[in-house]
């Protein structure tokens, strides 16, 4: 009797968990449908339905919805999804929840490659595409340093602080002798993160590494608990440890690589979801997987509403990350420290 | 069938061997105790046994097949590693700490059935901690934790199961705890290798104990046999003492008298 008792309980439990991630994972349709309202011009959800389903609509509201405003909010939930879900396979197989998905440099990689290919007048295909393999190089630097020099944990985070150090520095250089009227505010509003600019064309690249990188990780969802463990703990249970952590590592790079090249850089949506997410789901990457995905895509549409619609000007991603993010992960941090340590 | 080591040596920095040819046999149903000195080896040896390290002269046998030979995962259904500490920076449950036992049996990129849960359930229910399943792991004591890790050794549904210092950190009741569970699974065929400073644990629980010095076997047999005075007092350095009352297995205690 007892034991049927503790097994529906368990039942329950683990079916309210099971719908809070399916939740978590639908919270961004609503968000989106409503983001596509808000702008310069404000629209009716009427309006927008019929834009986006074939409704009697002006050619310009159709527009506006269509061409605009929905690439630019499907980058930003995929942005916001990617720049989680890499952040939250990250801190597991770092096993440091103070980690994110820019723990191997691909921000400041990225950061080069754009620079780069604004200094070379490239255009958006341009930028987007030396960011995003400024970005892979750069971890790559960091995973085969960390690799020379024996390819444990410690090891890897020092090389991803020196690469970032690094590429930072290269950054600084060609700011430095890039033309200050033109490329020199460029460089710099590309850096402070932003999804203005996005079309559809910027869409499809990304949208091809977040089903490579995001199918990747949803499958290997419950290995990365194991790694999460210590090298020997997961090697006893049969896991080819470097072999999987290299994997993830690759996939969560794909993921953040990609994002990065269209956004420019965007911090804190990769440490602060994955905690909240935790939260609320638990450490269990089964589910913190797909919740984080979904929280992450909610999180930087609505990051992006704000950014597109306080002020007159559009307010760079990165400011208001960092400005909002401080403040959200103090107070995770004290919630953390009051619960008596130990990070769920 | 039998878990071997057959002349195993090791070193990690060539040329200074930790471990200098040391037999070990183990079979199912025999509850091995390894004892040394800090430094002597045995945690090495434990780890060659389970295959986290390769020896560099020697093997490991499981029956006739050398465990170097396996694929990790298949090598992972035969033998199952116990650490002291279950190291991880995020608080997992009991349960899904025990689940995670069961990942040589799910597929590379699949996740626990309904009857794989059932099976962490049902070691859970072995070490008798059903109760605590869905608290976290930083909730627990030491020897809750420590069972823990057994319980999920045991999903690993492995018949030969290594413990690095199982009793390590316990007041004595968690560790007549912890050792009884341990002595329990053994009966019902479990072969079992433990590392412990506690010579005491491996008198009263152990059908064997092999006493390592300076990676060398210094003596092996059962434990009142093995660990003697003379023996304990080569292993460690220091002088002991047997104590005997004429029931049960003798005591042993270091010497203050020391002349």
């Amino acid at each position: 009797m007892h034991a049927i008792t503790r097994r529906t309980e368990r039942a329950s439990c683990q079916v309210k968990r099971a719908g809070l991630v399916l939740a978590l994972c639908l919270l961004p349709l609503p968000i989106l449908f409503g983001s596509l309202l808000l702008g310069r011009m404000s629209l009716g959800a009427k309006e927008v339905w019929a834009a986006l389903f074939g409704g009697a609509v002006p050619e310009t509201v159709r527009a506006l919805v269509l061409r605009v405003r929905l690439p630019r909010l499907l980058a930003a939930a995929l942005v916001g999804t990617n720049l989680a879900v890499s952040g939250a396979a990250f801190q597991g197989i770092f096993r440091n929840p103070l980690v994110e998905s820019r723990i191997l440099g691909v921000s400041a990689g990225a950061g080069l490659g754009a620079a780069l290919a604004m200094v070379l007048r490239s255009g958006p295909a341009g930028i987007q595409t030396l960011a995003f393999a400024g970005g892979l190089l750069a971890a790559a630097l960091a995973i085969l340093l960390g690799t020379a020099f024996g390819g444990g944990i410690l090891v890897l985070v020092l090389s991803g602080v020196l690469v970032n150090s690094f590429f930072s520095s290269l950054v600084s250089l060609v700011k430095y002798f890039a033309d200050p009227y033109v490329q020199l505010p460029g460089i710099t509003f590309w850096l402070m993160g932003g999804l203005s600019a996005v079309r559809w064309a910027e869409i499809l690249p990304l949208a091809l590494a977040s089903v490579i990188g995001l199918g990747g990780l949803l499958l290997l969802r419950w290995r990365l608990n194991l790694l999460t463990l210590s090298e020997a703990e997961a090697q006893a249970l049969g896991l080819p440890v470097k072999r999987l952590r290299f994997l993830t590592v690759a996939l969560g790079t794909l993921l953040t690589a990609a994002s990065v090249s269209v956004s420019g850089v965007v911090g804190w949506v990769g440490l602060i979801v994955p905690h909240a997410a935790r939260a609320l789901v638990g450490p269990d990457h089964l589910f913190l997987i797909p919740a984080s995905a979904g929280l992450g895509a909610a999180v930087l549409l609505i990051f992006d509403d704000i950014a597109r619609t306080a002020l007159p000007t559009e307010i760079p991603l990165d400011i208001l990350t960092g400005l909002i993010g401080v403040p959200v992960f103090f107070l995770l941090f004290m919630r953390q420290i009051r619960k008596g340590g130990g990070w769920r | 069938m039998k878990l071997v080591a057959r002349g195993v040596s090791y070193a990690y920095v060539p040329g200074q061997p930790v471990l200098h040819g040391v037999d070990l046999t183990v079979e199912r149903g025999d509850l091995v105790f390894l004892l040394g000195a800090n430094g002597s080896g045995k945690t090495t040896l434990l780890e060659c046994l389970c295959g986290l390290r390769s020896p560099i002269e020697g093997e490991v046998l499981l029956g006739e097949q050398r465990l170097s030979a396996l694929p990790p995962r298949e090598r992972a259904k035969w033998v199952a590693y116990v650490p002291q500490f279950a190291e991880t920076a995020f608080a997992y449950t009991v349960e899904e700490m025990v689940l995670f036992g069961r990942a040589p049996h799910v597929g590379p990129f699949g996740q626990p059935s309904r009857a794989d849960l059932e099976k962490a359930l049902h070691a859970l229910d072995l070490v008798g901690l059903d109760g605590l399943r869905g608290r976290p792991m930083n909730a627990l004591s030491g020897g809750e934790k420590r069972l823990v890790l057994i319980a999920r050794a045991l999903a690993q549904e492995a018949p030969f199961l290594l413990l690095d210092e199982p009793d390590a950190h316990l007041d004595p009741a968690n560790q007549h705890r912890v050792l009884s569970v341990i002595r329990a699974l053994v009966k019902e065929g479990l072969g079992v290798v433990a590392t412990t400073h506690n010579p005491n644990s491996a008198l009263l629980y152990g059908d064997e104990a092999v006493l390592l010095r300076a990676g060398k076997v210094l003596a092996r047999g059962q434990p009142s046999c093995a660990l003697t005075a003379e023996a304990l007092a080569e292993a460690y350095g220091i002088p002991f003492r047997v104590l005997w009352d004429g029931q049960g297995p003798p005591a042993v205690l270091p010497r203050t008298d020391s002349p």
